[in-house]
């Protein structure tokens, strides 16, 4: 009978022991995830702000080479620069199938 | 132990009974008489060592009393604690929630730019890029005058009237000032750290294209918020909602976690907006206008180039114009207006012989005319009523066409006076005069046709010929579209893919008729030599008409053209308004010769940017006048019959 008792205490003390051990590593783990949450959300906030960022540029860029685009300096460039013509009429022919 | 006996201890009585016996009685380890101790005392030493020590009591302690006494101070200060928990905890929760979020709670805002603006062709018209606004904080930045001479450095204004504006704003949290900074430059300023001063994030709306596209797009305002043109009418879907998130700051005032994700509301940027219109033939129609108005000596002018199959807008300019880019001009008020006003849509004219289209679809509608139907003009003018009615010179005996190719004010009047005015009238209303098209563009004007029953019979004369009433420049492309487009009117629209099915105004039988007889127009003999477009068969309609000033005529004109190509299966309608330009002779003023050539360099330039295939290949410069489509075939040759189509030796007949 004491031997039991000394089995069932035994176990006692095992679980005691498990669930000590599962709090500490639980309340570690809290400790962890919520730095982490906050790692990983200052790290998403930044990305967005990049992203942000990068699509502002992407606009800029995109002003930027409409502006050289511009259909005035092509047409310069094409006829002074290059010496090219719109073919006249006489010269166009047109082909159908 | 009885109860009573544990509370009154009468300890040189107790310590006797224990002194007297034996010392093998209490075992050593023994709690005595059942108080159960938990200390690890050894009650042997006490007895032993401490003995002398323990002076005897004088009197009877209440001991009772005492705990009592003690008790009641603890029950006191536990129910204090309880007390004072449930009213953190529960009574002034709320307050103190909310106090600690205000130390450390922030909402940010998530900025939604405004939509793009983009042409048919994915080219951006209109952009919403990041500046930086500098404003200040007058309450903080009072306390430190000292640095406002630096701070007036920065921004480039006189000091003093930064004091003073600083002094005038003293009772605010916020003042702007300077708006619309390159970021850099914000950053600079910034970066001098005077307490008060801050920047903010705005969006500024950028046009490359600038007064190219002005009138069209109309602008926004500092707040980037559309006031004019497509801007305005298309503010609510372009404009962006800004969101919100509440985040928890740190000490460095860095977001660290999302407070509550349930309060976060996401942003909703604008849409982009995909218009009709073509960069490149917007641009090259702005050109040929200016160049037109600057050689005419005109005032303004417009263009519109609309596609005839579905009422989409592909160009649409106006002289004079505006830089959209700059908010702060030197041009005064009045005049800024002036040149910001859309014309094409806002203003009317009298259409003058573009009106003789729709007087001739009535006559052929009627059943009373047919294209070859006599008409005697001469002697070149018509007293009608008192009034006389002047043609450019005695064309004679003409036939219908002819009263269009000649551009015959006499036979116009003349066959209008044949008709009823309700026949009129339901034909003319039917191509939309005098209603709005229904663009959607803000403040376009409906222009003005009087109802039948207010016509004399010199006003059914007059606006057989295109006095009398007002039209737009649009309203004048989307009625010729309808023309070409085999009788079907469509709503003119400024956004790609937004074209609707379309009216029937006429039969697609007088449509072709109308539409030869605009053919004849575009020719050598004819008013309009200068529309000829090469490669293409083009078709249209000369229009002049005086400018009406304090009830009477002036020596300034409307001079208009407005034709579509291929004639032969038209794409583009085309309808080029110049007014102003002076003279006496007809060529500084006659539609044929100051709008026509207009027309004829943007339906060229249009046609090839489309990619158009020509239908008209042998044209005039290759030898002489191409096939009729209307007269030979429509349709091209089978594959095997030909695969060449025009050379550039073969000379046609005459």
């Amino acid at each position: 009978m004491a031997t039991f008792m000394g089995v069932a205490r035994g176990i006692g003390y095992f679980i005691i022991l498990v669930l000590l051990a599962g709090v500490i590593g639980c309340a570690f783990g809290i400790v962890w995830a919520r730095q982490e949450s906050r790692r990983l959300f200052t790290e998403y906030n930044e990305l967005s702000k990049e992203r942000d960022h990068l699509n502002y540029e992407f606009g800029r860029l995109e002003l930027e080479r409409a502006t050289k685009a511009e259909i005035n300096g092509i047409e310069k460039t094409a006829r002074e620069s290059l010496g090219m013509i719109s073919p006249v009429a006489a010269n166009t022919v047109v082909i159908k199938r | 132990m009885t109860k009573r006996e544990l509370f009154q201890f009468d300890l040189p009585m107790l310590r006797a009974q224990r002194d007297s016996r034996p010392a093998g009685a209490v075992p050593k380890s023994a709690p005595a008489h059942g108080a159960r101790r938990w200390f690890p005392i050894q009650m042997g030493t006490l007895v032993g060592g401490d003995r002398p020590k323990l002076a005897p009591r004088q009197g009877t302690v209440n001991l009772k009393r005492r705990l009592a006494a003690v008790l009641m101070l603890l029950a006191l200060a536990a129910t204090a604690l309880v007390v004072r928990a449930i009213d953190l905890q529960w009574v002034s929760r709320d307050f103190y929630l909310d106090q600690g979020d205000q130390r450390y709670v922030r909402d940010l805002k998530i900025e939604a730019p405004r939509g793009t603006i983009f042409d048919r062709n994915g080219n951006p018209l209109a952009v919403s890029t990041p500046v930086e606004s500098i404003w200040a904080d007058p309450s903080t930045l009072r306390d430190n005058t000292q640095r406002l001479p630096e701070l007036a450095k920065a921004l480039g204004v006189d000091a003093e009237s930064l004091t003073q504006k600083i002094n005038q704003k003293a009772d605010k949290q916020f003042v702007y000032l300077v708006r619309h900074l390159n970021p850099d430059a914000a950053a600079a300023i910034v970066k001098l750290d005077i307490p008060g001063v801050y920047s903010q994030r705005e969006f500024r709306r950028f046009y490359p294209n600038g007064e190219v596209t002005a009138h069209i797009l109309g602008r926004t305002n500092v707040d980037d918020v559309g006031n004019e043109g497509l801007e305005l009418a298309f503010n609510e879907s372009l404009a962006g909602k800004p969101g919100s998130k509440s985040v928890i700051r740190d000490l460095h005032n860095r977001a660290v976690e999302s407070y509550d994700v349930d309060l976060d509301v996401p942003p909703k940027p604008g849409e982009d907006l995909v218009l009709s219109i073509d960069k490149n033939i917007q641009y090259l129609a702005y050109r040929e206008l200016m160049g037109a108005i600057q050689k005419h000596h005109a005032r303004n002018g417009s263009i519109v180039v609309m596609d005839v199959t579905n009422g989409e807008i592909i160009a649409m300019v106006n002289q004079p114009s505006f830089n959209p880019n700059s908010q702060n001009t030197n041009i005064p008020k009045a005049e800024l207006l002036d040149r910001m006003r859309n014309r094409a849509v806002t203003d009317g004219m009298e259409p003058g012989s573009t009106m003789k289209a729709f007087t001739v679809s009535a006559a052929l509608e009627s059943g009373k005319w047919k294209p070859d139907s006599k008409i005697d003009t001469s002697p070149g003018f018509w007293d009608f009523q008192g009034h006389k009615i002047n043609d450019t010179h005695n064309h004679g005996l003409i036939d219908l066409t002819h009263v269009i190719t000649f551009s015959s004010n006499v036979g116009a009047a003349k066959v209008a006076m044949t008709l009823s005015k309700d026949q009129l009238y339901d034909v003319y209303n039917r191509f939309g005069l005098g209603e709005s098209t229904g663009s959607g563009f803000p403040g376009e004007s409906p222009g003005y046709l009087p109802i039948a029953k207010r016509w004399y019979p010199i006003d059914q004369a007059h606006i057989a010929y295109g006095y009398a009433l007002r039209i737009t420049p649009l309203q004048l492309a989307a009625a010729y579209a309808a023309i070409a487009n085999g009788g079907v009117l469509h709503h003119p629209t400024f956004v790609k893919g937004a074209g609707d099915v379309g009216k029937r105004v006429i039969s697609a039988g007088i449509a072709r008729q109308v539409s030869a007889m605009l053919q004849t127009v575009v020719s050598k003999e004819s008013t309009a030599p200068a529309a000829v477009v090469d490669n293409y068969l083009a078709a249209g309609k000369t229009g002049t008409s005086h400018i009406a000033v304090n009830g009477g005529y002036s020596n300034f004109y409307h001079s208009l053209f407005v034709g579509f190509v291929p004639a032969s299966n038209p794409r583009l309608v085309c309808a080029v308004v110049i007014t102003g330009a002076t003279g006496n002779s007809l060529i500084a003023y006659a539609g044929g010769f100051v709008s026509a050539p207009s027309f004829s360099k943007v339906m060229e330039g249009a046609l090839r940017t489309l990619d158009i295939p020509p239908d008209n290949v042998k044209n005039w410069y290759a030898g002489g006048p191409g096939p009729n489509p209307l007269v030979a075939p429509q349709n091209m040759p089978p594959p095997s019959d030909a695969d060449l189509i025009g050379a550039e030796t073969e000379v046609a007949e005459p």
